[in-house]
């Protein structure tokens, strides 16, 4: 029988009952649109993620002073004062592909400008720090290796401080504030990065050079983290551990003896975090695929009544001469029409319904080719498996008890 | 056996099998029907004059004996040959129409033709239009069959086992949901085709009168064949019309069967 013979008589007889056939396909619809409008939020909330590590600086390495015990008692990570400036020129030296190194240590403290104040984190860091995390200046210029070897106080703002010293979008290059009551000279403003998806404001800070931080505001001597980054195409792992043999050899830890560092890396975070999403969309996407087999349980159903409602019209057929492939494939084919119809309005649906969800939560709309074909696929895979049985069914019916049926 | 002959059935058993129990519906029917005959089949229920039809129609399959339609043995085919024999050598027509529901009448005439081998669609539209013209409906082509009277949709049912030009045409009980007026005019369609067109009609009705209208009655009772003989007086549906508008035929019909 010609394909196309089959797929009109299809047609007809989903047309016959266009309210019904409305119905069953919404079961489809609701579960396809359901399909990809999870897997677009769940791929959106990833990329926004992405984006947002990305702007933090890629390959950048953190070496955070570790915590210390008096006994039994622990104390939290930063505690210890083994980390030294000596360390990170030793892991300049020593490790291989190390790009860019900077110390850091931090405070907080009151800032004072002539006619504002306002409380934020003075990170005190090396002259690396804008190279290791994609900083880039909006007015002025960073501090140097010689600000540093002399403990200038000289600051660059973060652009949030920036507004609430001096209003928004100045240029307060060569202004002075105080920090803890010393003068410090402004030299430079960061460009925006906007707030982080997890974390402080990113703009809310100043920053000095660390040994300012450890001379002028804290009196200490240690580190209490350096950060780095590594040349591309470095793998974490092993910088990660030549940095703690390093460091276990220099701070003379005994095997047994805990570090008393830690070395993370925001490729790592970066992981955890994808590979997190990556599983809430799957968890989403398995919740929106039980809508489907639902609309496809819904299918079979209609179908099952459809097929005992024409029983005397299966017996016609089969009396002018259908074989029973040819009820067979009509069921099989009405099913498949009704899926496929339902797939094609669920994906349109999907997409509008993403589109707008991406809108409200500031995602970008991620409606993958992938999301879409599996969506699809699984309502034509649907449609074969729950109209099978039905289609079947029909097809085995016996010709004189069809015509008989009342 | 001559070559007129359209079916040869020799010793026809068909037995039916309930649960453990046996059934036996047909105990070794053998018939002769020549091309062109018009035979009515009668007998109460149970005589076995259904299954008979089935097996004539191919629906079915006898336990044994032997059927010959057009000189081929079909009683051994299996059930996909038994489809293609259906749809080239045998229309049907049913006691309940068996239309399709909101279906125009040239699309349900269409439908044998969409089992057989395959015809280009102009050509599906131009032999059911012949059809239906053949049987008086050329003017309700694109009637549904909700706007059809009982009689109108039997013409319809009766142009759809006619489309493919089968050898044989079986009716099963055609008039049983039908008036006393409109069934002598289903009649008169069937004596014009065998009359006209000499096609084959095998028609089963247990209704006396209506088997009158054929030219030769074959009545069974028990599974077997219990009497066959011409029509002595065969009724003609055109006459009997033309009276029964005049309002002749009441009574004359209650003279004859008295």
């Amino acid at each position: 029988m010609n394909p196309l013979i089959i797929v009109s008589i299809a047609v007809a007889a989903l047309r016959r009952n266009a309210m019904r056939t409305a119905l069953t396909a919404l079961g489809l619809i609701i579960g396809v649109a359901a399909v990809i409008v999870m897997v677009s939020i769940g791929n959106g909330a990833k990329s926004s993620i992405e984006t947002q590590i990305r702007s933090a600086g890629t390959n950048v390495v953190t070496i955070s002073a570790g915590s210390n015990s008096f006994g039994p008692v622990r104390q939290g990570t930063g505690n210890t004062t083994t980390l030294m400036p000596a360390d990170a020129e030793a892991i300049a030296k020593e490790v291989d592909g190390i790009k860019y190194i900077s110390p850091g240590v931090n405070t907080r403290a009151q800032i004072v400008a002539e006619s504002a104040n306002w409380n934020t984190q003075v990170q005190g860091t090396g002259p690396d720090l804008p190279a290791i995390r994609a900083w880039s200046l909006e007015y002025g210029s960073f501090f140097t290796d010689q600000d540093v070897l002399m403990s200038a106080k000289v600051a660059v703002l973060g652009s949030v401080v920036r507004e609430q010293l001096f209003g928004a979008g100045t240029d307060p290059t060569g202004e002075t504030i105080r920090i803890k009551n010393q003068p410090f000279r402004v030299i430079g403003v960061l460009k925006s990065k906007g707030q982080a998806a997890f974390g402080p404001d990113q703009d809310d800070l100043i920053v000095v050079p660390y040994t300012t931080v450890q001379k002028k505001l804290l009196g200490i001597t240690h580190l209490q983290n350096i950060t780095l980054s590594t040349a591309d195409g470095v793998p974490f792992q092993g910088a990660s551990d030549q940095i703690t043999d390093l460091l276990r050899a220099r701070h003379q830890l005994q095997p047994g003896e805990q570090d008393d560092f830690t070395v993370r890396s925001l490729e790592e975070i970066a992981g955890v975090l994808t590979s997190t999403t990556t599983t809430m969309t799957w968890l989403l996407a398995s919740i929106a695929a039980v809508s489907l087999l639902v609309g496809g349980i819904g299918i079979m159903n209609i179908m099952l009544v459809s097929v005992t409602e024409r029983t005397r019209e299966i017996g016609l057929r089969l009396s002018i001469g259908a074989r029973d492939r040819d009820v067979l494939m009509q069921f099989l084919v009405e099913a498949l029409v009704l899926s496929l119809a339902g797939g094609a309005i669920g994906v349109l649906a999907g997409f509008t319904a993403s589109f707008g969800v991406s809108r409200i939560m500031q995602w970008p709309a991620l409606v993958t080719p992938g999301a879409v074909l599996m969506s699809f696929g699984c309502a034509a895979a649907i449609g074969i498996f729950f109209g099978f049985y039905p289609a079947r069914k029909a097809a085995a019916l016996d010709p004189i008890e069809a015509l008989r049926y009342e | 056996m001559n070559g007129d002959t359209l079916i040869t059935i020799r010793d026809l058993v068909k037995t039916y099998v309930v649960g453990e129990v046996e059934v036996p519906a047909l105990r070794g029917v053998s018939l002769d029907i020549r091309r062109g005959e018009f035979v009515a089949l009668t007998g109460p229920s149970g005589s076995g004059k259904s299954t008979f039809m089935h097996l004539a129609g191919c629906l079915d399959r006898p336990t044994s004996g032997t059927y010959l339609l057009n000189g081929r043995d079909v009683s051994r085919l299996s059930k996909r040959e038994l489809s293609a024999v259906r749809n080239r050598e045998i229309g049907f027509v049913f006691q309940g129409f068996n239309l399709l529901s909101r279906t125009t009448a040239l699309e349900n005439v269409e439908l044998p033709m969409l089992y057989g081998p395959s015809v280009p669609a102009k050509e599906r539209h131009r032999r059911a239009t012949a059809s239906l013209t053949a049987v008086g409906l050329g003017q309700r082509l694109d009637h549904h069959p909700n706007q059809l009277s009982g009689g109108q949709q039997q013409r319809v049912a009766i142009a759809r086992a006619l489309v493919n030009e089968p050898s044989l045409l079986l009716a099963d009980e055609p008039t049983g949901n039908l008036d006393s007026r409109t069934s002598i005019e289903v009649m008169g369609i069937f004596q014009k085709l065998n009359r006209d067109r000499h096609i084959t009609i095998v028609l089963v009705t247990h209704e006396p009168d209506i088997a009158e209208y054929a030219s030769r009655i074959v009545a069974f009772r028990d599974g077997r064949v219990r009497l066959d003989q011409p029509v002595a007086v065969r009724r003609d549906a055109e006459e009997e019309l033309r009276r029964f508008d005049e309002g002749r035929f009441e009574e004359d019909s209650l003279e004859r069967s008295a």
